[in-house]
């Protein structure tokens, strides 16, 4: 146990683990919203990640930057990264809607029993994982390195970069736009009202279908922003990149409450904060033990997470 | 459609005539099978056979591959496949990190018994089995303990996240199990031939074979005899209706605490098999992918159903194998076992759509799915607009 470590770095292992915290969040979004309607875990969900990873570097190596290439001038940055946000957001976004149509919907048209669908989702996830994998011969790919880190202004002594900066601010709007959705427009109502009673919701006149497609989008655009910021900020991706992500967004999810939206955000910033006080105070190696040590020890005390479950519930 | 009512007719029909046969018939034919297994792995059974040897016929008894060994593989594959459908076929949890217990009793027995573990205990490899049983078995109790008082499908992702950091921990060089390095010299098991050589050695899988079909046979009588003892019908109860049966008196979290439990001792023993045929274990050797295959083995034959299981987990192992050799007859060279877990995910898909009972199907699940298709909610079929 290493407490110098801890307490000498306190503010900047806080500041990167909200860094790290903000990706978790916006992939814990996805599992939330489909976990709050269906009352699933999608574990395809890391693939729908991964997916965005991977069409986000390859956009930008259509656009002419690779590793070797030098950080592009602003104009081309800007061109290059809302090209791959947009690439990345749609990729996500069709492969989750993919997963939904051929793995999920048909077993709700046959009425499976909820371990049916928990089979069909682990499948789908190992089958995008290893087509990806088979497709790029699993090796890691290296990203071009788009915007250089560099420090903005030092805060208690931890010095804040400009990727921390973009990573919280874009995580904060997204979360920000997709709060307003869901519980201001006309189509959130529709979800709010399949995650509180999906037969009474579609006695309403609510198309639950097409709600669950929704959720599976918006899911899906979520994953393909958090894509973007893991290609930015970590510059490297593999087919197998999303498990981990996966694991811990689930467990970052189910900490704020699972199929509550901004319990998404808190238990991703939380699990992002704590799992670098752990890497901090036992060393680099224990620090993807956390989120699930977290998890198990959660479940004992407080299953239903830090601001409770319910996507119809939380403040309808 | 008639062709499959027609082949369920059939299959119907081979059923009731062996149910109908006298108790001696049955047991002469059980028998039968059972030597026919033993001695699958001898080459004077197919040169008496008239195999042509040598030749790659089939991925029979092949020179490139040894054949023994690949029985001994399957049956690796068999025996997980058993172990798991008890949580997933009969208690009706689902289990994702099942290769994580095999890894615990792997681990457990390399750590024990051999001289370059840190633990530095030296133990034979049979004293080590009971306790890398013991050690999957609370391995199963502490995940399954939080987890299964809540709903089912967070045990899933528990499960998986189990077997991942069971590996991460594995990948560490400085942990006890001494990561990529992994752990050499782990004994065989005891035992000693007329001939005065041991009679598990390096030369030859045969005896490991022997040894896991021995095992295999005994893990499935024991298996049947539960299932239909009172835990078993417990089981079945939690997997069709867990609140009726908490009402009806049946103490669900503890049944299905046993049931995840034994699963995970039948993967702890299994584990302990491999390290001792193995000598050496490291951190690749226990790859989270395999997780899905035994999964796929239970759900492509049957959840619920021991002889599906078994005819699951044989297919899934055995059918890449199989196809390697019939690749390397005709010149093709053809890797299956690299489009392996992409094959079997697809087949998990497919099967719990179109066929969610397996091949080899449970009567009783068959039943279960078969009635809730039948309890589709209208709106559903309905056409939108």
């Amino acid at each position: 146990m290493n407490f110098d470590e801890l307490f000498g770095n306190f503010p900047a292992l806080t500041i990167t683990g909200l860094e790290q915290g903000a990706i978790y969040a916006l992939v814990a979004l996805g599992y939330t919203l489909v976990y709050g309607v269906l009352r699933l875990i999608n574990f395809a969900h890391s693939e729908v990640f991964m997916v965005g990873t991977f069409t986000a570097l390859w956009t930008w190596e259509a656009l002419g930057h690779n590793q070797n290439t030098p950080a592009p001038a602003f104009g081309p940055l800007i061109v290059a990264v809302l090209a791959g946000l947009a690439v990345a957001m749609v990729a996500s976004a069709s492969t989750a809607v993919v997963v939904e149509l051929v793995a999920y919907r048909p077993l709700r048209r046959r009425n499976a029993p909820p371990l049916a669908f928990l089979i069909t989702a682990i499948g789908a996830s190992f089958v995008l994982s290893e087509s990806f994998g088979i497709g790029t011969e699993r090796a890691p790919f290296g990203m071009p390195d788009m915007i250089p880190q560099k420090t903005v202004f030092t805060l208690f002594g931890a010095d804040v970069t400009n990727l921390q900066l973009l990573i919280l601010g874009v995580t904060l709007i997204m979360m920000i736009s997709l709060d307003q959705f869901v519980n201001r427009s006309r189509l959130g109502r529709g979800i709010r009202a399949v995650a509180q009673d999906a037969d009474t919701a579609a006695l309403m006149g609510v198309n639950k279908n097409r709600v669950i497609l929704l959720v599976f989008i918006l899911g899906g655009l979520m994953a393909g922003v958090a894509a973007l910021l893991w290609d930015i900020r970590f510059g490297f991706t593999k087919f197998n990149v999303g498990f981990l992500i996966g694991l811990k967004a689930f467990s970052a999810a189910v900490l704020g409450g699972i199929g509550n939206l901004r319990g998404a955000l808190l238990g991703g910033l939380l699990l992002g904060v704590v799992e670098n006080y752990a890497s901090g105070l036992f060393g680099g190696d224990w620090k993807d033990f956390t989120g699930f040590v977290l998890l198990i020890v959660l479940l004992m005390f407080r299953p239903t997470g830090l601001l409770g479950e319910s996507l119809g519930r939380a403040r309808a | 459609m008639t062709a499959t009512s027609d082949k369920k007719s059939r299959t119907a029909a081979f059923r009731t005539r062996w149910d109908a046969m006298p108790k001696q018939v049955r047991w002469v034919g059980l028998a039968a099978l059972v030597v026919f297994l033993y001695i699958l792995p001898n080459r004077w059974f197919y040169e008496y056979l008239g195999f042509p040897i040598g030749s790659d016929y089939f991925a029979f008894y092949t020179t490139r591959s040894d054949f023994a060994t690949v029985l001994f593989d399957t049956s690796v594959f068999v025996l997980l496949a058993v172990g798991l459908n008890v949580v997933v076929g009969f208690a009706g949890l689902l289990d994702l990190g099942y290769f994580g217990f095999y890894a615990v009793g792997a681990y457990t027995v390399a750590l024990l018994t051999s001289p370059e573990s840190r633990l530095g205990t030296n133990w034979p490899w049979l004293a080590a089995v009971p306790v890398a049983i013991a050690v999957a078995m609370i391995s199963g109790v502490i995940l399954g303990g939080p987890t299964l008082r809540l709903r089912g499908d967070y045990l899933a992702i528990v499960t998986l996240g189990f077997a991942e950091m069971i590996r991460l921990y594995a990948a560490r060089n400085e942990g006890i199990a001494q990561g990529q390095r992994g752990i050499p010299q782990i004994p065989h098991p005891p035992g000693t031939g007329s001939d005065g050589h041991p009679l598990f050695g390096v030369e030859s899988s045969k005896p490991y074979y022997w040894l896991i079909l021995t095992v295999i046979i005994v893990i499935i009588f024991a298996m049947r005899n539960l299932v239909n003892s009172r835990v078993g019908r417990a089981w079945v109860a939690i997997r069709e209706d867990e609140d009726a049966a908490e009402i009806m008196g049946v103490p669900t979290f503890k049944y299905k605490l046993w049931a995840f439990a034994i699963g995970a001792a039948v993967g702890g023993l299994t584990g302990a098999i491999f390290a001792g045929k193995q000598t050496f274990i490291n951190s690749d050797s226990f790859l989270l992918e395999n997780s899905i295959l035994v999964l796929a083995a239970v759900i492509l034959g049957g959840a619920g159903n021991i002889k599906g299981a078994i005819a699951g987990g044989a297919i899934t192992w055995y059918l890449p194998e199989w196809l390697r050799g019939v690749g390397d007859l005709i010149g093709v060279e053809f890797d299956a076992a690299e489009y392996r877990i992409l094959v079997f995910g697809l087949v998990v898909i497919v099967m719990m759509i179109f066929r969610p009972q397996g091949l080899v199907p449970n009567r009783r699940r068959a039943a279960e799915f078969a009635d809730r298709r039948k309890e589709v909610v209208p709106q559903e079929t309905v056409p939108n607009e």
